[in-house]
This record gives structure tokens, sequence and C-alpha cells, in this order.
């Protein structure tokens, strides 16, 4: 067995355990980041395929920000989480069914004559000075610039969407604001009025009152 | 390719529009509301500055530039004009609207930026990554517009019907493409079109990916029977967007619609003829017999929609030059008679009134005899009765459908167009027979009240002397298309 041999199975052994643990841990955050280590580990698999760019953009994409989203939503949202795992048993035949069925369908796939897989079992090496990170910039930022560019476009609009549609100015909010404390005149506060004393024209009926 | 040998200048118009959108979601930032009028301004300066751009790079041929992916051709760049016309015409119109009820902000102006720069990449693209492109940018910005009142619950309502739908619509035509994919090889429109006229594409798959193409477009397009979301979003959005989905990106569909079908599937002409004589058949039945029963404006101009996408259908299934001259002919009139019917009701609207119902323009004669008057203008165009502009559009589409045979065709149009005319004339009969209601017409800025006159004249004017317009059609289709077929 090669060292490459031994590296891909200890990478798919990592993979398959993580992949059955993310489905059967009891807590959800050990569930992302049972998750985080699948991705991680497949990750490897890219490497030994010589995928290097695939490889560290599905760790620095999935593993670095779609997961640790994941992560904080699963904190946030207060979900009942033993409510979820409820029928687990009582499911358990049909979802059975439904991977067996799916396991079988893939063999069939696979292990027919036309998918040809005797053929795939070499991964040529690159060659001398080949790289994949220099052919996929060669391509995207040549051949496919303008839809490189309108997808940047695309991105810059939904940041300019959602920050249209979520962000409210409150203007009820009260805070405040030093500049203004520090200019204040007396004026603006106190405002004196000169008025005649008047005389109490009710002293007479409130005398009735308290004598009645 | 590399750089050395890229040519930006076919692409000037749609740098330009991009590197000021930026400047001025940058500046907006900056200003208060009540400055907010200088958000304005440089949007309609930049719509102006696009096309001077246009017009300066105007070639009477194709010229493809980023590998062939982005084609600037007389169809284009006609269609571009067309875009800027009625994006600033919409933004003149609802300048007041913006204001009155909430939505004059600076994201306004921007998105609505955007959706132009959408459109103006799907109307100059030759590949289907750079056309869905496009369209993503248009749509995306259009839901979004929808949902700037965020207060509005029918806003919202229409805004995530248009979301759900517009990706249903998005995922059926992804799915079209990536068959004639899988048939051809290539995404390139020239490549599909050579593939498939050299008979060397699957021709199962091909059928299969136009079959669900042609869906995705009638649901853009808003075709019977995937008409179902435009009443409601038309309803549902504040007038002023209503206006901006139901002006402008009528063009850039019909353009769109054209690339693909005339210019990437033209050889499988017969495969897609008989899907959009159904739609059309449908379309031009169902809405405008649907309209009849409508009180609402908004509503009925929604199902008049339809039936008029019927009517541009029947322009582009026939096939021929003539016919997606006549349907660009169609379109641009469409957009000119769209603008000026819904530029009466945002000038009839004011802060907690919106105009949208029959009841509101009762009278309206009375009250102010030249409103009346444009709108008169507006509805006879729509339908179709000489000598407004509508008539000579409509003429045209159901002559191109007579020359290739259709004549039956032709014949439920005109049937059609006949019914429809009851509920366009019932406005009228609203505006001038009816006891005027106690609504103040309300005062208009006078930007507004030119533009939307010259508007409604420009209906009349184009509808006795079509020449004009006609000749730039013909001679844009022209010359887009000769070089596509030697190429």
């Amino acid at each position: 067995m090669s060292f490459q041999e031994v590296v891909f199975y200890v990478l798919s052994a990592i993979v398959l355990y993580s992949g059955l643990r993310v489905v059967t841990a009891k807590n959800p955050v050990h569930a992302a980041l049972f998750l985080v280590l699948a991705f991680f580990s497949a990750a490897g698999h890219w490497l030994l395929m010589q995928a290097e760019f695939l490889a560290i953009a599905l760790v620095l994409v999935y593993v670095g920000a779609v997961m640790v989203l994941f992560l904080f939503v699963v904190m946030m949202l207060d979900i009942n989480f033993e409510k979820l795992h409820e029928g687990f048993w009582r499911h358990l035949p049909l979802a059975g069914t439904v991977a067996v069925i799916m396991i079988v369908e893939m063999v069939m796939v696979l292990l027919s004559p036309s998918a040809d897989l005797s053929s795939m079992n070499e991964i040529a090496p690159l060659a001398e000075g080949m790289s994949n990170v220099r052919e996929l910039g060669l391509q995207i930022y040549t051949t496919y610039l303008l839809p490189f560019e309108l997808a940047a476009v695309l991105l810059l609009l939904a940041i300019v969407a959602a920050i249209a549609l979520t962000m409210r100015k409150r203007k009820d909010t009260k805070y405040i604001d030093p500049a203004v404390q520090v200019r204040v005149q007396r004026a603006d506060r106190v405002r004196v009025l000169k008025m005649d004393a008047e005389p109490r024209a009710n002293a007479d009926t409130d005398n009735n009152e308290s004598a009645a | 390719m590399s750089w050395a040998d890229l040519n930006l200048m076919p692409a000037l118009p749609e740098i330009f529009l991009l590197t000021a959108l930026s400047v001025i979601l940058v500046l907006d930032l900056f200003l208060s509301d009540a400055k907010r009028g200088i958000t304005y301004g440089l949007t309609l300066l930049t719509l102006l500055g696009c096309a001077v751009l246009t017009l300066t790079t105007w070639v009477p041929y194709p010229e493809t530039t980023f590998s062939g992916m982005f084609v600037d051709d007389p169809v284009s760049d006609l269609a571009k004009i067309g875009l800027y016309i009625a994006v600033a015409v919409t933004l003149v119109y609802t300048r007041q609207y913006a204001d009155n009820h909430g939505i004059f902000k600076g994201e306004y102006y921007t998105l609505t930026l955007f959706s132009l720069l959408g459109m103006m990449v799907m109307v100059s693209s030759s590949h289907f990554l750079t056309l869905y492109i496009g369209l993503e940018l248009l749509s995306l910005a259009l839901y979004a517009l929808i949902a700037l009142k965020r207060d509005s619950t029918p806003a919202l309502e229409a805004a995530m019907k248009y979301f759900v739908l517009g990706a249903l619509a998005s995922g059926m035509l992804l799915y079209g493409m990536s068959m004639l994919y899988g048939a051809t090889g290539s995404l390139f429109l020239v490549e599909v079109a050579n593939d498939i006229a050299s008979g060397q594409a699957n021709s199962m798959l091909v059928v299969f990916g136009i079959v669900f193409v042609v869906a995705g477009l009638a649901f853009k397009l808003g075709a019977v029977p995937f008409h179902m979301w435009v009443p409601d979003v038309y309803h549902g959005s504040p007038t002023a967007i209503t206006l901006m989905i139901g002006a402008a990106p009528k063009i850039a569909a019909m353009v769109f619609v054209w690339r693909i079908l005339a210019q990437g599937l033209g050889a499988a002409v017969a495969d897609w003829q008989m899907m959009l004589v159904v739609l059309a058949v449908l379309s031009m039945a169902l809405g405008n017999i649907t309209a009849i029963a409508q009180t609402n404006l908004k509503r009925m101009f929604a199902y008049s929609t339809v039936s008029h996408m019927g009517f541009l259908l029947v322009g582009i299934l026939a096939g021929t030059e003539a016919g997606y001259t006549a349907a660009l002919f169609y379109i641009l009139v469409y957009v000119l008679m769209s603008l000026a019917g819904f530029g009466i009701l945002l000038l009839l609207s004011r802060a907690g009134f919106d105009c949208e119902t029959l009841d509101d323009l009762k009278g309206l004669n009375q009250k102010n005899s030249w409103y009346a008057l444009l709108m008169l203008f507006a509805m006879f165009s729509m339908a179709g009765i000489p000598p407004l502009a509508g008539f000579y559009a409509k003429f045209a589409v159901l002559k191109a459908a007579v020359d290739v045979g259709l004549v039956w065709l032709a014949v439920v149009g005109v049937v059609f167009s006949l019914v429809g005319a009851f509920y366009y004339l019932r406005v009228v009969k609203c505006m001038y027979f009816d006891e005027p209601n106690d609504e103040p017409v309300p005062a208009a800025r006078p930007d507004m009240k030119l533009v939307l006159s010259l508007n409604a004249v420009a209906l009349l004017v184009l509808g006795v002397v079509p020449d004009s317009l006609l000749t730039l059609c013909v001679d844009a289709m022209k010359q887009s298309l000769s070089v596509v077929a030697g190429a």
C-alpha cells in the first residue's frame, strides 16, 4: 500500500465517521463541528487529487465561513433539539429504505460497464511547472472575465439590497449629542414671562366649600 | 485571449454605467434626505452619459468582445437607447411619487441603475452564462425595489411572490440551458446555432432544452400559462415600482428572447414556433378577457401587459427578419404607451392616496382636460386604434404572421384586440362621460408635465409617421442578423 493510499483510507475513515456523527450527535454544536471535520477531511481528498486550489477554497469558504455561520445560527436560534430527535426510531424504517435504495442505485451505476471505472484509477501527475491556480486564474481573468466581473456586481447588488431592506434608522431612539449639550444657552431652556399679577378670582368659592 | 487584444470599446456604456453607479452609491451616503435630489440628478446625468456613449460607439455591424461573450450590435444599441429613455422617463414620473410615499431614497436610484446594468447585459450577451447573469442582475434589483416600501404589506407580498416565482423561472431557464449545453457542447449562442444547424446536436435533447428555455422565457415575459405573478406583482407594488417593472424590462426581455430563440436556436424554429403559438393565443385571449373584469387600473394594466406579450410573441414566432423587426417595434411602442398610462396614474396620486381604480379617473376631463387627453392617447394606442402608434405596431406583427402563412393566428389576434378595446374605451368613457368625484387633481412638477405630454404626443406622432422608428428597427435587425448568419 503506497503512502497515498494510506492517507486516502485514513481521510475516508474520518469523513465517514464524522458524517455519521453529524446525524447521530445529540448536541447540535457537536454535529456542526463534526460537519467541519468532514469538510476538512474531504479537502484532504482533493489535495490528494492535486486540486489544491479547490481544497483551500473548501476550507476557506465552507469551513471558515459557512460553517461558522451555521454555528452562529445553531447557537442563536432557540431550537428544541430534543423534539427534533423524537421521531428518530419511528422514521428509521422509511429513512433506512431510502438510504438502501440510494446505495443500490449508486452501486449499480458505478459497477455498470459504461461507467468504466477501471480507466479512472490513475491520476496522471501534473506536468512540471503546471499549476491549478494559474490555470484557473488564466481562465477566470481572460476567457471568463466578463461573467466574473458581473458576478462581482451581482454580489455588490445583493449587499446594497440587503442593507436597503433591513437597515432601519430608528427615529425614536433617545440619544445624547454632546455638541448640542455644550452649545446650549440659557435662553434655549428657560423662558421668562413678564405678566401682571392677577387676583384670585375663586377665593370666595374655595372658602364656601371648605366651610361646607 | 490576452489582455492586449481585449477591446473594451463595445462595452463602454456598461463600464461607464457601473463606474457612475459606484460613485453615486458612495456619494449618496454623504447626502442628507433634503439633498436627495442630487442623487436623482446624477442618476439622470448617468443615463445621459450612457446614451452619448452608446450613440458614439454605434457601428452598423455586430462587434464582439470579452472572448465573444459580449456583442454590441445595432439591435442592442437601439434597445439600450430605448432602455435609457424608458428608465429616465420612469425616474422623472416617479420623482414626486417616491417623495410622497417614502421611497425617495438613495437605494431607489442605485437599485434602478443596477437593474439597468442587468438589462444592458441581457441585450448585449451572446453567451448563456452572461445572459443569465444579466437576467439575475435585473431580477434581484427589481425584487429589492418592490420591497423597498418596507411597511406596506401588499408590497412585501408582491416582492415575495415575484421572488419565489422568479427563482422558479430562472431554474427552468437554467435547466433548459444546461440541456442545450449537453446537446451542443457550447454555451456560445453562435456555436449552439451552428451545431443545431449542421445537425450535430442531439435533436431530442435540443427539443427538451427548448421546452424548458421557452417556459422560463414565458415566465419572465408573463405569457399565459406562466402569467400568474403579473397581476399580483403589478397590483401589490407601489405604482412607481410597477412602472419600473412594466416599462424598461420589457425591452430587455424582448431582446433577450430574440437572442436566445432567433440567434441561438434559429435553426430549430420549427420546434419552438408551435410552443409560442400556444403561448401567444392563450395570452391574447386570457389577458384581454380577464382585463374586462378588473376595476383596479394597475390590475387591468397587468392583464393588458399579458395580452401585449401575446402580440409580441406573434411577431417573434414568425421566425422571419420582418417578424423580429415587428416585435422590436412593438415593444418600443408598447413601452411608450405603458409609460404614458402609468404616468397619468402617478400624476394623479399624492401622499396617502394612490390613484389606481376606475373611479379615481371619473370625470377627469372636467377637472383637467389635457391630462384626460393624454390618457386618451395612451388608451387608444393600447387598444390599437388608428392613427396612434399602437395600431401600427399591432398591424406590423400581424402582417408578419400572415406572411408566414399563419392567417388564422392573425385573425385571432384581431378578434382579441377588439375584445381588449372594450376595457380601454371604458377608461375613456369614465374620464369623459362620468360625473367627476371631488378628488382634486394634485399639482405636478413642471418637468413631469412636460415629459408626460411629450410622451403621449409621441404616440400620436409615431402613429402618423411610424417610418422613422420603423426604419431604425428594420436597419438594426438587418445589420444584426446578416453577419450572425454568415459567422
